[in-house]
C-alpha cells in the first residue's frame, strides 16, 4: 500500500515533470530517482523518429524543387506548386506524429519534455517556408542528441542547423566588406546587398542573454557580421563550397535575390568537404576583421570567429539566469520562486552549462514538489496526457496535427522565434477551453465504453482526484460523458 | 453510470439548475448603453509604415528604399506628401470618403527592437516593458457605462491589451463539431468551484451563444465574424483583432503586398457586415514599433522605431495624414537607422478612445497610461 504523500511525489514526478500517467506503467516507488535515472533510458533516436528523413536531403529536395519551378511553364507551374505545398505539408504531418508517437510510448517522459521545452526555445515556426518540412529533422539533429549535453553543444548545434539558418534569414546575409559584397556593389551599385541581422538579434535576445540584458544595437549588428557566410551547401545563387561552376551556367534568375556567380570567386571555397544541403561556411560571404561584441574583440578568421561568441554567450551569467527563470518557469509556476531560479543559475555557472547537473538541482529543490498544481497545461501538454491516459502508444495513421491546430498550439508554428508562451494567461480563454471540452469529448467518444472514468480519474491522479469532479464523473449519464469530464476536469487541466 | 439507480435523478436536479443558471445572464442582457464601437486591429512583427503611408515626396525616401521604393504613380496620392500602398484599394475608398485618418512618426514609449517587448508595451499602456500586467484595452471598458456589453477578443485566447479586471470574452472559428449541450452543462458544474475556469467557462458559453455557424478563418471571414458580435443590438462595443506576419526581414514587396491586401479585405468586411453601426465604429490599426529607414541586404528591412497608424470608420473625420514630419535625412532618423517617432502612440488612442465614447481626453490618457507622462496633444480625430 502506498502512503498518500508518496502518491503526491509520484503525481509530481509524471503529471509535472513527465508527459502524464499512463495507467498500464507502474507508479515509481522513488520518483526522485526515477527522474536522475531518466537520461538512462532516454532514446535520443527513438524508433517512432527512425523513418523521418535528415534535413540535408530535405534541404535539397527544396531546391530542386525551386529549380523545375524556374524552368517551369505557367502552365505546370500552379501543379508543381501544388505538389511542394502538399509534399511539405505531408512531411510536416509525419513528423508530427513521430514526435507525438515517441512522447506517447518513452520509457523516459520527464526527457521527452525537456526535448519539447528546448525545443520550443530554440522555436522555428513551420509557418515560413521551407521550414515546414524542416521542422522535425531540426528536433531531431539539433536539440534531441543535446538535451543531457552542455548548453553550448546545443547552441552552436541549432545555429548550424539549415532549418534555423533558413528560419532567421542567415543563408543570403552578405557582408558588405565580403568579397562578394564588393563585387555585387561594384557590379549594381544601385541596388543594396548585405547584412541580415535577424539570427543575431534572436540569438542575444532569445538563445541567450535574454532581452535587456545590457546588449546592444551595435552588439547585435558586430554579431551579423561575425555570422556572414554562414549558410548551407547547394543553394542556387550562392557560391558552392564544394562543387566548381564552370562560368557558362548561368546565373539563377527566378530567385527573388539571385547573386551572380563567378568562377574566379568560387575557386576560393574551403578544402572542408561539404555535404550539399548542410551547413557550409561561405568565405566568399564573410565580413572581413575583427569584431567586438559585449566589450570583448574577436580577431579569429572564418566561421570559428561566430562559433567563439557563441561559446562566451553560452558561459554568460545573464544566459544562466534566462535559462535559469525559463526551466523555473516551467516546473515552478508561472511567477516561479526567486530561490530557484538563483540556485539553477549557480549550477549553471558552475558547471559551465552542464544540462544533467541543472537538472539534478531542480529535481533536489522542494519548489517543485508541491501539490498545488501551479502550471495550466498547454494545449500540447494536455492533448498528450490525455492519449496517454487513453493508452494510446501508436496513432495508427490518424493525424494529430489539426487537431493540435484546433486546439490553438499547433505542433512547431509559434509564428515567432520566440516560441509558445509558457504562462497560463496565454492559454487559458473562453475559446480555448471549450475546444479543450470539444477534444475531450472527441477522444472519449473513440475510447468507447471500454474505460471506465470512475476507475480511471484516482490512477491518471494519485491522491490529487477532487471529490467535486470525482462526484461529477460519477454522475454523468454516458461512460463517454464521464471519460470527457475527467480529461476537462480542473486537475486534469493543470499539472 | 445509468447503473447506478441515483444518478439519474441527480442528474435531472442538476440540469435543472445549470439551464437557469446558463440563462440568466442572457435574460438581464438589455440594449447596450452605448451604440459607439471601438475595435483594435494589432500588427504583431512590426509592420512598415514606411511601406504603408509611402512619404513619397521626401526625397530620402526613395534613396533609403531603393528597389523596395513603392512607384508613387501606382500608389494612391493622400496629400502633398503621402501616398497610399497600392494594395489598400477598400482602405483607399474609405480615404476618398473621409471616413480614414492616418497617422505618421508614431511610436509607443518603447525604444528598443524586441517585438516582444515591443508588443507587451503596446498592449499594456506601460512606460517599458512588463511594467503594468493588464492590457489598455481593458481599462477602456471601465469607462463604458454599465450594461455595455462585454468586450471580445476575436483570437483564440485573450491578448494582453484586453486582460484586465473586466470580463472579456474571446471568440474564434472552429471546424470542430460542437460538443452536445449535456455535456456543456456538466461542465459548469465540474467548474463550480474553481474561480478562474468558471469566469472563462460563463464567458464561452455566452460567445457560443452569439457566435451563430462557425467559421474559417481568413480575413474577410475574421471581419464579418467581429461585425457580427459588434452589430448586435446588446452586443459587445470593444473588440479586438490579431494580424501576424508584419517581419518582413526579407521579401519584403510582395509580402507587404500580401499582408496589406489581407488586412484591407478584414477593414471592408468589417465595414461591409456592420453596416448602419460603421456610422458609430472606429477602428484603429497600429503595430509595436517600424521598421529601418533604409532597406537590409536581404530586400527586405530590420526593427526600427516610429511607424504609421490608422483609424478607420464612419466616426472618424478622415480624409487626413497627421504628421509632425521629421523627414528622412541622414540627421534626421533615430539613432541615425530609422523613422524619428513624433507623436506618442498612447496620445493618439487615448484621443481616440476619449472622442468614441465622449470622455475627455486628458482623462482617459491618465486612466490608459497612467505610467506615461502626457504629451502634447492631439487635434480632434473624431467626428463631433
Amino acid at each position: 500500500m502506498t502512503a498518500p504523500s508518496d502518491m503526491k511525489n509520484a503525481a509530481v514526478a509524471l503529471n509535472r515533470f513527465g508527459l502524464g500517467v499512463r495507467p498500464d506503467e507502474a507508479l515509481p516507488a522513488d520518483p526522485k530517482a526515477w527522474l536522475l535515472a531518466q537520461a538512462e533510458h532516454y532514446e535520443a533516436l527513438p524508433p517512432a523518429w527512425a523513418g523521418q528523413p535528415p534535413s540535408a536531403s530535405l534541404v535539397m529536395g527544396y531546391v530542386d524543387y525551386q529549380r523545375e519551378l524556374r524552368q517551369a511553364d505557367a502552365g505546370s507551374e500552379l501543379a508543381l506548386r501544388q505538389k511542394l505545398r502538399s509534399q511539405s505539408q505531408e512531411r510536416y504531418r509525419s513528423a508530427v506524429n513521430a514526435r507525438v508517437e515517441s512522447a506517447l510510448s518513452t520509457p523516459a517522459p520527464f526527457a521527452e519534455r525537456l526535448v519539447h521545452f528546448w525545443a520550443n526555445h530554440f522555436a522555428v515556426s513551420v509557418d515560413k517556408t521551407p521550414i515546414a518540412a524542416l521542422a522535425g529533422a531540426f528536433e531531431v539533429e539539433a536539440i534531441r542528441p543535446h538535451v543531457f549535453g552542455r548548453f553550448e553543444d546545443m547552441l552552436l548545434a541549432v545555429e548550424h542547423h539549415p532549418a534555423m539558418l533558413f528560419y532567421l534569414d542567415q543563408v543570403r546575409s552578405i557582408g558588405p566588406g565580403s568579397a562578394l559584397g564588393l563585387r555585387a556593389a561594384r557590379a549594381n551599385p544601385a541596388r543594396q546587398r548585405g547584412l541580415n541581422e535577424n539570427l543575431a538579434r534572436e540569438i542575444l535576445e532569445l538563445h541567450t542573454l535574454g532581452v535587456r540584458s545590457g546588449y546592444s544595437q551595435e552588439d547585435v549588428t558586430e554579431l551579423a557580421r561575425a555570422l556572414t557566410g554562414w549558410s548551407i551547401a547547394g543553394l542556387p545563387g550562392l557560391p558552392n563550397p564544394t562543387i566548381p561552376v564552370p562560368a557558362s551556367i548561368p546565373t539563377p534568375v527566378r530567385a527573388s535575390t539571385p547573386i551572380p556567380v563567378h568562377a574566379e570567386l568560387v575557386e576560393a571555397r574551403p578544402t572542408r568537404q561539404q555535404q550539399q544541403g548542410a551547413f557550409a561556411f561561405l568565405p566568399l560571404l564573410h565580413e572581413p576583421g575583427p569584431r567586438n561584441v559585449l566589450g570583448r574583440r574577436y580577431d579569429q578568421q572564418g566561421e570559428a570567429q561566430a562559433s567563439a561568441i557563441l561559446q562566451d554567450l553560452a558561459s554568460a551569467p545573464a544566459t544562466a539566469r534566462h535559462i535559469a527563470g525559463k526551466l523555473a518557469r516551467h516546473f515552478a509556476g508561472d511567477t516561479p520562486p526567486a530561490a530557484l531560479v538563483d540556485r539553477l543559475a549557480e549550477t549553471f555557472m558552475r558547471s559551465r552549462g552542464d544540462l544533467p547537473s541543472v537538472y539534478r538541482t531542480l529535481i533536489d529543490s522542494p519548489e517543485v514538489w508541491t501539490s498545488a498544481q501551479s502550471k495550466f497545461k498547454t494545449p500540447w501538454e494536455w492533448t498528450l496526457s490525455s492519449l496517454r491516459g487513453l493508452r494510446l502508444r501508436e496513432l495508427r495513421g490518424q493525424q494529430l496535427a489539426p487537431a493540435l491546430v484546433q486546439l490553438g498550439q499547433p505542433a512547431w508554428r509559434p509564428g515567432s522565434p520566440a516560441g509558445y508562451d509558457d504562462i497560463a494567461a496565454s492559454w487559458l480563454a473562453p475559446d480555448a477551453l471549450m475546444r479543450r471540452v470539444e477534444f475531450a469529448q472527441r477522444f472519449a467518444a473513440q475510447a468507447g465504453s471500454t474505460v471506465d472514468a470512475r476507475v480511471l480519474g484516482p490512477q491518471l491522479l494519485p491522491g490529487g482526484l477532487s471529490e467535486a469532479t470525482a462526484s461529477t464523473v460519477a454522475r454523468a449519464e454516458s461512460p463517454a460523458t464521464a471519460l470527457a469530464l475527467l480529461l476537462a476536469s480542473p486537475e486534469f487541466l493543470r499539472r | 453510470m445509468s447503473s447506478h439507480p441515483r444518478s439519474r435523478r441527480h442528474f435531472l436536479q442538476f440540469a435543472a439548475g445549470a439551464t437557469t443558471l446558463l440563462a440568466v445572464p442572457r435574460l438581464v442582457l438589455a440594449r447596450a448603453a452605448t451604440e459607439r464601437r471601438f475595435v483594435f486591429v494589432i500588427q504583431r512583427g512590426a509592420a512598415d509604415g514606411l511601406e504603408t503611408v509611402i512619404p513619397y515626396a521626401d526625397p530620402g525616401y526613395a534613396r533609403l528604399r531603393g528597389a523596395l521604393a513603392i512607384d508613387p504613380s501606382l500608389a494612391t496620392k493622400l496629400d502633398g506628401t503621402f501616398a497610399l500602398h497600392p494594395a489598400l484599394v477598400e482602405i483607399a475608398k474609405l480615404y476618398g470618403a473621409q471616413e480614414a485618418l492616418f497617422v505618421h512618426a508614431v511610436a509607443s514609449p518603447y525604444r528598443e527592437r524586441s517585438h516582444f517587448d515591443g508588443q507587451n508595451v503596446l498592449e499594456s499602456g506601460g512606460s517599458a516593458p512588463y511594467e503594468m500586467k493588464d492590457g489598455w484595452l481593458n481599462r477602456v471598458i471601465a469607462l463604458l457605462p454599465q450594461r455595455s456589453g462585454e468586450a471580445i477578443a476575436i483570437t483564440p485566447t485573450v491578448p494582453l491589451a484586453l486582460r484586465g479586471p473586466a470580463e472579456v470574452s474571446s471568440y474564434a472559428p472552429s471546424a470542430l463539431q460542437q460538443a452536445p449541450d449535456d455535456l456543456l452543462q456538466r461542465v459548469q458544474q465540474l467548474y463550480a468551484q474553481d474561480a478562474q475556469l468558471h469566469a472563462m467557462w460563463s464567458a464561452a458559453m455566452d460567445a457560443r451563444g452569439m457566435a451563430g455557424p462557425a467559421l474559417r478563418q481568413n480575413p474577410t471571414e475574421l471581419g464579418q465574424l467581429a461585425a457580427r458580435f459588434l452589430a448586435q443590438p446588446q452586443g459587445p462595443r470593444i473588440a479586438m483583432l490579431e494580424t501576424g506576419g508584419w517581419d518582413t526581414h526579407s521579401a519584403q514587396a510582395p509580402r507587404m503586398a500580401n499582408q496589406l491586401k489581407a488586412l484591407d479585405a478584414m477593414v471592408a468586411a468589417l465595414r461591409d457586415g456592420l453596416g448602419a453601426a460603421w456610422a458609430d465604429t472606429t477602428v484603429l490599426v497600429a503595430t509595436e514599433f517600424g521598421r529601418t529607414a533604409a532597406a537590409n541586404g536581404t530586400g527586405g528591412t530590420d526593427h526600427g522605431t516610429a511607424s504609421a497608424a490608422m483609424l478607420l470608420g464612419g466616426a472618424v473625420q478622415g480624409g487626413r495624414v497627421l504628421a509632425d514630419w521629421p523627414g528622412l535625412a541622414a540627421g534626421a532618423l533615430y539613432q541615425g537607422r530609422d523613422l524619428q517617432p513624433t507623436t506618442g502612440l498612447d496620445a493618439l488612442i487615448a484621443s481616440a478612445a476619449g472622442e468614441c465614447f465622449g470622455i475627455e481626453p486628458q482623462r482617459v490618457g491618465r486612466l490608459l497610461f497612467p505610467q506615461v507622462a502626457s504629451g502634447k496633444g492631439l487635434p480632434r480625430l473624431l467626428r463631433s
